[in-house]
């Protein structure tokens, strides 16, 4: 492939060395490593936080953190993980490496932009630790008013840490949807896009368009707080319910800000290793646009218990049901890829697997929630935190984790250790299904969320749930443990170990900076395997001339 | 992997391949005046949506405070707040005129339609200063004692009205800092007759922050 870099050339990785080479760096892929080090650091903090009051509700009473550090621990793993791990998390890191090289350009459309949105991630995250230091905030994630405006803790600094950071991924977003537009390899079409870069196009227009929306809702709490300016004030005449709808206009779309890039990864894993062309691309990369477009208009379904005229309800609650097709569309589709396949469960196809059996768990009983009876019965109870962990830590937690897995090889340039890989997973499955599953039994029967306390009928539940949460933990110490090792003992990988067919697998790996000094060639579908041998083991030495 | 049997494609499809600058090497991000548009237009959705929650609050408010809102619109000065309309069209007008006149390479009466440009954002914020201190004066700002004694509709009316006016004069005054921005990079020769895009884009911001102002002029000075 004359197109591709030269095998003599130096990876991205040691082309230039300092500290100050990484933090002024352009490049996209390293923008992505650095995204990649602070999210880990951070999902590795938030699942402390979380054991942590899985611990204190071991057993009823409290065991060591009263009602106050209960609710700030619980605040804090929500805004940690939903604001500096998940909504961030595919896409920083995964789009900003893989989405330039998979449509064939060398870089984003604004790479200073981009250099720029991890500056305002940095800075977020540094007012988000700033509230940890001043006690941590109390009022969950949701920053619900009155509350978040009466609250003696200290709230206006992770608010503001939600502000900044919605700006970074306004503006991730706003550099993918230009970089898919403008920067596609001659030839390409939109037809040959991978459907992990359909789905970035979608996450990224719901970051654009919704995030503002927050960003002055925050704004105007911050300065309720401040000067008492009473818009979500009833005894000034606001309307507290007015914050709700603001805050879930976005928040809601902000789920699948989530998982879209979760479900363009599976697209992406599902046909590698079933060695099968994706079954319906383009219905699955218009569902993105369709989930991106409908969900937008489902967010009163967080309200059906808030007092809001019935026949918004029923209109939300119809809408929340619609929403559902075009995942269920994804879901079909894939099974379809894999009807007939030549399966190869390699980890990556393992955690694309797990997604779609978790995700489905999720979906299903979020269409309970969506009905307008049972929601009045499971609204506020640990069913409610079940659902919500079985889609987006069950989603697109294990996602995250499988797409490190599947694109470890090409980032670093080396195999971690397949073993390792398959056993940690297996902790992290059975301790995921563990630690959330008793929560859906829990809250139909009554136990509320976000309560430090319980009554001792509820025990059971509890402590399986929290024996679940030691399992997962471990699980995922393995899984870094295992690609921390990866990177230094690693074997050294091939191009293209899965054998898979879009652009990145056919650059060196590690790639060098300039990874196309010509225009790749389209020759090929992004899953057109046709002509591409899978090599019979991907952990095989490279040949020499393949081998740096 | 070499052997892969070539799929023709059509080499023109629409879009693609169209990042310019070859001199730069291909697919490395260069002057590219519909990405960079494109960009800013998906910015100034956002800032469209930014006020838009705003914009929603007064239309659920307006709905519960109708009466409320028309009376105390009245108190709001309507030669200051018109005025200051026809200072922003104005510097509309100016900002256009200067864009047009870098395209014709006039680079000197670009400098000068900017600099007045500029001087009609600061004699905005001039007048908005003096509007927002007579309200002051009058103990009215928002959770004030006065205001506290005010029914609902006009605590609210007067929040929204600090608060979205507010929010509008921030922006004017980075809608000035970005103009002077540009004319120092007119002065450096990065933004010329022949690459004018971001001139361009300042220009766009520019509009944004006049139409914002068009909206809430109405809304909070003629509505009484």
């Amino acid at each position: 492939m004359a197109s591709h870099a030269h095998d003599s050339e130096v990876d991205y990785i040691r082309d230039k060395k300092g500290i100050m080479s990484w933090l002024t760096t352009v490049d996209h892929k390293r923008i992505a490593l650095l995204y990649l080090v602070m999210i880990i650091t951070f999902f590795l903090v938030a699942v402390g936080l979380g054991v942590m009051m899985r611990l204190e509700l071991l057993n009823p009473g409290t065991d060591y953190l009263d009602g106050q550090a209960y609710n700030q621990v619980l605040t804090l793993h929500g805004v940690i993980m939903i604001f500096l791990f998940i909504l961030p998390g595919i896409p920083a890191v995964f789009g900003n490496f893989f989405l330039p090289i998979m449509v064939g350009a060398n870089d984003v459309a604004f790479p200073r932009l981009n250099l720029l949105s991890w500056y305002l991630y940095v800075i977020g995250s540094a007012f988000a630790l700033c509230s940890v230091a001043l006690g941590g905030p109390d009022t969950g994630w949701t920053f619900y008013v009155p509350y978040s405006a009466m609250s003696q803790a200290n709230v206006i600094i992770p608010l503001l840490a939600a502000f900044i950071l919605g700006f970074s991924s306004i503006l991730t977003g706003l550099n993918f949807i230009v970089t898919i537009h403008r920067m596609r390899a001659p030839g390409m079409g939109w037809r040959d896009l991978p459907l992990f870069a359909w789905s970035s196009y979608a996450t990224a227009w719901i970051a654009v368009l919704a995030t503002p929306v927050v960003g002055i809702t925050l704004v105007l709490v911050i300065l309720e707080r401040f000067t008492g300016v009473g818009v979500f004030d009833a005894s000034k005449g606001g309307d507290p319910i007015l914050f709700q709808h603001l805050f879930w206009i976005y928040s809601h779309p902000a789920v699948y800000i989530m998982v879209l890039p979760a479900m363009g990864m599976v697209s992406e894993i599902i046909p590698v290793f079933s060695r099968r062309r994706i079954f319906g691309y383009r219905f699955i990369a218009m569902s993105s646009m369709a989930i991106a477009a409908i969900g937008s208009l489902v967010w009163a379904h967080h309200m059906f218990t808030s007092g809001m005229a019935d026949e918004g309800r029923i209109i939300f609650s119809f809408l929340t049901f619609f929403v559902s097709v075009p995942s269920a569309v994804k879901v079909f589709n894939w099974l379809g890829t894999m009807y007939k396949g030549s399966i190869k469960v390699e980890p990556p196809m393992l955690f694309a697997l797990a997604f779609i059996f978790l995700f489905a768990i999720g979906g299903f009983t979020g269409l309970m929630n969506a009905s307008l009876s049972t929601d009045i019965h499971v609204h506020d109870t640990s069913f409610i935190v079940a659902h919500f962990h079985y889609t987006m830590f069950g989603g697109t937690g294990f996602m995250f984790f499988g797409a490190l897995f599947y694109w470890f090889p090409k980032m670093f340039g080396r195999m971690y250790n397949r073993k390792m890989a398959y056993t940690s997973f297996w902790f992290f499955f059975v301790g995921f299904n563990t630690l959330y599953m008793p929560l859906f039994f829990a809250g139909l029967e009554g136990m509320p969320r976000r309560y430090q306390d319980y009554l001792p009928e509820y025990t059971t539940y509890h402590q399986i749930s929290t024996y679940g949460s030691w399992i997962t933990a471990t699980g995922i110490l393995m899984m870094v443990g295992t690609l921390l090792h990866a990177l230094k003992n690693g074997k050294r990988a091939l191009m293209n170990p899965w054998g898979a067919a879009t652009l990145e697998w056919f650059v060196p790996s590690p790639p060098p900076t300039h990874q196309f000094h010509h225009a790749p060639p389209i020759t090929h579908g992004p899953y057109d395997y046709k002509d591409i041998e899978a090599p019979e083991n991907a952990w095989a030495e490279p040949a020499t001339a393949e081998a740096k | 992997m070499s052997d892969v049997t070539t799929i023709e494609h059509a080499p023109n499809v629409p879009g693609a391949g169209k990042n310019p600058d070859p001199e730069k090497g291909y697919g490395v991000p260069g002057y590219d005046p519909v990405g960079h548009k494109m960009g800013m237009w998906l910015f100034l959705y956002t800032e469209v949506l930014l006020f838009g929650g705003l914009f929603i609050a007064y239309a659920a408010y307006l709905n519960g405070y109708t009466w409320q809102f028309a009376q105390v619109s009245g108190e709001l000065s309507i030669p200051m707040g018109g005025g200051n309309t026809v200072v922003l069209l104005t510097s509309s007008l100016t900002m256009a005129l200067a864009i047009a006149a870098l395209q014709r390479n006039q680079v000197a009466l670009c400098q000068k339609l900017l600099l007045f440009t500029i001087a009609c954002a600061g004699l905005f914020c001039v007048i908005k200063t003096f509007e927002w201190g007579g309200k002051f004066s009058k103990g009215i700002w928002p959770g004030s004692p006065a205001v506290l004694e005010l029914s609902y509709g006009e605590q609210i009316f007067y929040s929204l009205y600090f608060v979205m006016t507010g929010l509008h004069a921030l922006h004017v005054l980075i809608g000035a800092a970005l103009i002077w921005w540009a004319m120092t990079k007119i002065k450096s020769g990065v933004i010329n007759s022949k690459q004018v895009a971001t001139l361009d884009n300042v220009g766009l911001y520019w509009h944004l922050v006049d139409l914002v102002w068009i909206f809430l002029f109405p809304l909070f000075y003629l509505i009484g």
